[in-house]
C-alpha cells in the first residue's frame, strides 16, 4: 500500500516522533511504499541538525535524515518552519522545506495517510 | 477531472480554536488544499466546534484570530461544512450560535455549517479516501 506520514509534534517532547518512525520503519518492512513524509505545526523541529541529544539516547533528526537518504521524500512545510524559525540552513541532509501544496499531492496519491501528533 | 474521480479528502477539527496553533495551522491547509482538484469536506466535532462560534474576539489573548477566514470558506469553494450535533448540544450551542461561512450565489442567504448527526458523519467518513485530523 502506498502511505503518506504526516508528523504534527516536536521531537523528545512527545512520542509522535517516535511512533511515526517506528511506524514507518515497519511498513517498509512489511513491503509498502511510504509516498512522502511531511512536518507541521511544531513537527517541523525534527530535523533541525542544531539538535544534540545525550549520546546514549536517540538522534531523532539523524534518525530522519538516514530515512531521507532511502529515497523517500521528507518535506518540512515552509509556513509552519517559517514561524518557528526553522530554514534550510538548519535542516539535516535528505530533507526539504516545501509548501502545503506537497501535503496535498501526498493526501492525493497516497491510499492511507497516517497523521501523528495530538 | 469528473466529480465522481477526484479523490475525496476530509478535514476533521476536534480541538479547540484558541490555546494551540492546530486550527489555524489547519485552516492554512484547507485554503490550500481547495486548490487542489480534489473533492473537499470538513467536519467540525468535538471542542472543534467552538471554531465555528460567532462573535469570536482574540484581541484579549494577543493573537490573530480567524474566524474572518472561516466566514469566506465558500469563496475558497469548501462548501461541504459540517458540524456534529451531539458536539455541539453537549456545549450548550445551537445553530444560530455558528458563524456564516458564505452566501449562496443566487439567493445571496447566508451559508452556515451544515449539523448533521454521528451516524452521517460516520457514513461520510467510510467514503473518503483520506482524512486529516487537526
Amino acid at each position: 500500500m502506498k502511505l503518506a506520514v504526516c508528523i504534527y509534534e516536536g521531537p523528545y517532547n512527545h512520542e509522535a516522533s517516535d511512533s511515526a518512525y517506528n511506524f514507518i520503519k515497519a511498513a517498509i518492512a512489511k513491503g509498502h511504499e511510504i509516498r512522502g513524509i511531511f512536518f507541521y505545526h511544531d513537527g517541523v523541529y525534527n530535523v533541525t541538525r542544531l539538535m544534540e541529544p545525550p549520546q546514549d539516547d536517540r538522534h531523532i533528526a539523524n534518525r530522519w535524515s538516514e530515512l531521507g537518504a532511502t529515497g523517500i521524500d521528507i518535506v518540512v512545510c515552509i509556513a509552519a518552519a517559517k514561524r518557528r524559525g526553522i530554514v534550510d540552513e538548519v535542516l539535516v541532509p535528505n530533507v526539504r522545506i516545501s509548501g502545503l501544496g506537497q501535503l496535498t499531492m501526498m493526501a492525493i496519491e497516497a491510499e492511507r495517510m497516517v497523521i501523528f501528533g495530538d | 477531472m469528473s466529480e465522481e474521480s477526484k479523490k475525496k479528502i476530509m478535514f476533521t477539527v476536534r480541538k479547540p480554536p484558541h490555546g494551540t496553533i492546530y486550527v489555524y495551522e489547519g485552516l492554512e491547509v484547507k485554503l490550500i488544499m481547495a486548490a487542489y482538484d480534489a473533492d473537499i469536506s470538513v467536519v467540525f466535532m468535538d471542542d472543534g466546534v467552538y471554531a465555528l462560534k460567532a462573535g469570536q474576539d482574540t484581541k484579549e489573548l494577543g493573537i490573530k484570530g480567524f474566524e474572518a477566514t472561516y466566514g469566506v470558506l465558500v469563496d475558497y469553494e469548501i462548501q461541504k461544512v459540517f458540524v456534529d450535533r451531539q458536539s455541539m448540544e453537549e456545549r450548550g450551542l445551537t445553530e444560530e450560535d455558528l458563524l456564516v461561512i458564505g452566501e449562496d450565489e443566487d439567493t445571496e442567504e447566508p451559508i452556515r455549517p451544515r449539523m448533521v448527526d454521528s451516524a452521517e458523519i460516520a457514513a461520510m467518513m467510510a467514503q473518503q479516501h483520506n482524512i486529516l485530523s487537526f
